[in-house]
């Protein structure tokens, strides 16, 4: 579990993992539909926002329903750089993720105070006075928002009009940066720190750890990895306006996905996007011509059904059906 | 110069006053109890010391620095670390988790964390469990993961809350035997405890409460033999089974 500096079983299939991952676009597969091309990124980039959420909301179990402020600011933040300064996206997407960290530590600050449910519940304003901010506030577009003009497609735009192949392996870029830093967390002493808060912070307290400094270091990297995936919103949307990201909706998003998938759980954020985002876009393309929200609908009917079922989501569900063969195995052994 | 210093030590919630000018030492290598009827103001004594309370005056002084005032977790850095009456394991986690978390605090590498929270482990008989769920564990095991979570963060002063309370007398003799391994290994201790025999065994020192007043100080000998405290909290048959039963004798 601690191997530091070695390679183990579980890195093998993470590493494997993100291989085939990576080759996905040279399968023929790939350029059958660019519809199947769209969902296969919006995967990743709802698995790595579930993932930069799951460090705050899983591992150090402050659930935040604020975070789609975090990441209107980073989608604000390239699209102020492209459409109001004219320039490449880059210092946008860095700025508006410091930014973003910086207001996540201030607002958190006070919230902090706040335990339990209630600190939830305050994230729920911040949301809406979030959305109300910037549909009023000109200067970065107001309610009509920011439209990206025509540029050059390529890396240094980070913007493609002909093939998403370019789109693609940037979310892969950024899926592998959040997972990334959050596997190296769960392996040092911060990780140890984040679920000792979670699990008790009088406890944590009395073993020298400060519950504060942890939980607003967790909401800084959180909400600066959400502005990270935001910034990519509105690159691969060539557009931000504020009910397109900082909305409830949004927010809900990062929270149910972790939930299906399993809290807490390294895994838990792939699989809840993976079973989530086909079904929510395969729903909407299908069903969309009933009425808005029947991908919602159906999506809360499977958050049900698994809470009700195991809390620990679908990870719960897999570490249950492993076990099971592993005990038969070594049942079948000692006979 | 005594490990910890407790002077006038008052803490009031509203009109109650849970301690009324307490003081007394804790003196390095030493193991000191705190004993007295229930409500005589034991556990808050501990949570004004780790740092949980802010007492309403008075002062603390723990290896010649001021912790009046500190927040728990400084005082803990500070080597002053405590365990709980009621258990709280961190229950999600395995019990190796448990006890890495207290091990961090001495560094952020995880191979020398790791080395320390193996040798807790097997110095309060944990090993065979290290793997399993904290929250599963039986009420003896979850005491002595207290313990050892305690143990890890290297405490110069290490404070025990009814670390004895509910178990069976196996498992008592165990905790001892823990206790005893301690002090060979220099660390202080305070101990709060309701199992006389116990804490009679292994103390230098007995602190007596009641009602929140020190009512007296002293070898378990002269403990027993107090009259305020056979009073208020031995009963005169007790003292008579302690002495016959040659518990008290070993400070002779």
């Amino acid at each position: 579990m601690l191997t530091k500096g070695k390679i183990d079983r579980k890195d093998l299939f993470w590493l494997g993992l993100l291989a085939v991952f990576a080759a996905i676009p040279v399968t023929p597969w790939f350029n059958h539909s660019s519809f199947a091309q769209h969902v296969l990124i919006q995967v990743f980039l709802y698995s790595s926002m579930a993932q930069a959420w799951n460090i705050l909301g899983g591992y150090c179990g402050q659930v935040s329903f604020g975070h789609s402020v975090f990441f209107g600011i980073g989608a604000y933040g390239a699209g102020m750089a492209v459409v109001k300064f004219g320039l490449i996206p880059w210092p946008g997407i860095l700025a508006g993720a410091v930014i973003a960290a910086v207001v996540a530590v201030a607002i958190s600050y006070p919230c902090f105070k706040l335990k339990g449910h209630y600190f939830a519940i305050a994230t729920f304003a911040i949301v809406e006075i979030f959305n109300r901010l910037f549909m009023v506030w000109y200067w970065v577009g107001g309610a009509i928002g920011l439209d990206y003009g025509f540029t050059q497609p390529g890396w240094k735009n980070f913007v493609w009009y002909q093939s998403k192949v370019g789109y693609f392996y940037g979310v892969l870029l950024l899926f592998m940066l959040v997972f990334g830093i959050v596997r190296w967390i769960e392996r040092h002493r911060f990780g140890f720190y984040l679920r000792a808060v979670r699990e008790g912070q009088e406890t944590a307290e009395s073993l020298g750890v400060n519950s504060t400094r942890v939980k607003l270091s967790a909401m800084a990297l959180s909400a600066f990895l959400a502005a990270l995936c935001g910034a990519f919103f509105a690159q691969y949307n060539y557009r931000v306006d504020p009910p397109m990201v900082m909305s409830l909706d949004m927010s809900m998003k990062f929270v149910l996905i972790t939930i299906l998938g399993g809290l807490g759980t390294f895994y838990g954020p792939l699989l809840g996007a993976a079973l989530l985002i086909p079904l929510q876009e395969y729903t909407r393309a299908y069903l969309g011509g009933i009425g808005g929200g029947v991908d919602l609908i159906i999506f809360g009917l499977l958050i049900v059904i698994v809470v009700v079922y195991q809390p620990k989501g679908i990870m719960g569900i897999l570490d249950r059906i492993l076990n099971g063969i592993r005990r038969s195995r070594s049942g079948e052994g000692g006979k | 110069m005594a490990l910890l210093e407790v002077r006038n030590l008052t803490m009031k919630f509203g009109s109650l006053v849970a301690c009324n000018d307490v003081s007394f030492d804790v003196e390095k290598g030493s193991v000191v109890g705190l004993i007295g009827p229930n409500g005589a103001g034991k556990t808050t004594l501990f949570n004004c010391v780790s740092g949980f309370y802010k007492p309403t005056s008075g002062k603390l002084i723990f290896d010649g620095r001021d912790v009046t005032n500190l927040p728990a977790y400084e005082v803990a850095r500070l080597g002053a670390v405590r365990t709980f009456q009621v258990v709280r394991p961190l229950k999600e986690m395995t019990v190796m988790d448990n006890v890495l978390v207290g091990a961090f605090l001495r560094g952020a590498d995880a191979d020398t964390a790791h080395k320390v929270a193996e040798e807790c482990l097997s110095l309060c008989r944990l090993e065979d469990k290290s793997h399993n769920l904290a929250g599963g564990l039986p009420i003896g095991y979850k005491k002595r993961l207290e313990m050892a979570r305690a143990l890890a963060t290297g405490p110069n002063l290490l404070m025990l809350d009814e670390a004895m309370a509910g178990l069976t007398s196996t498992e008592i003799k165990e905790a001892l035997e823990i206790i005893k391994g301690l002090r060979e290994r220099g660390i202080t201790l305070l101990v709060v405890e309701h199992i006389m025999e116990a804490i009679m065994s292994v103390a230098d020192m007995v602190v007596v409460l009641d009602g929140g007043v020190k009512i007296a100080e002293g070898t378990p000998r002269e403990i027993v033999e107090d009259e305020k405290v056979i009073t208020a909290y031995l009963g005169a048959k007790f003292t008579e089974r302690l002495k016959r039963s040659g518990e008290v004798t070993r400070n002779d």
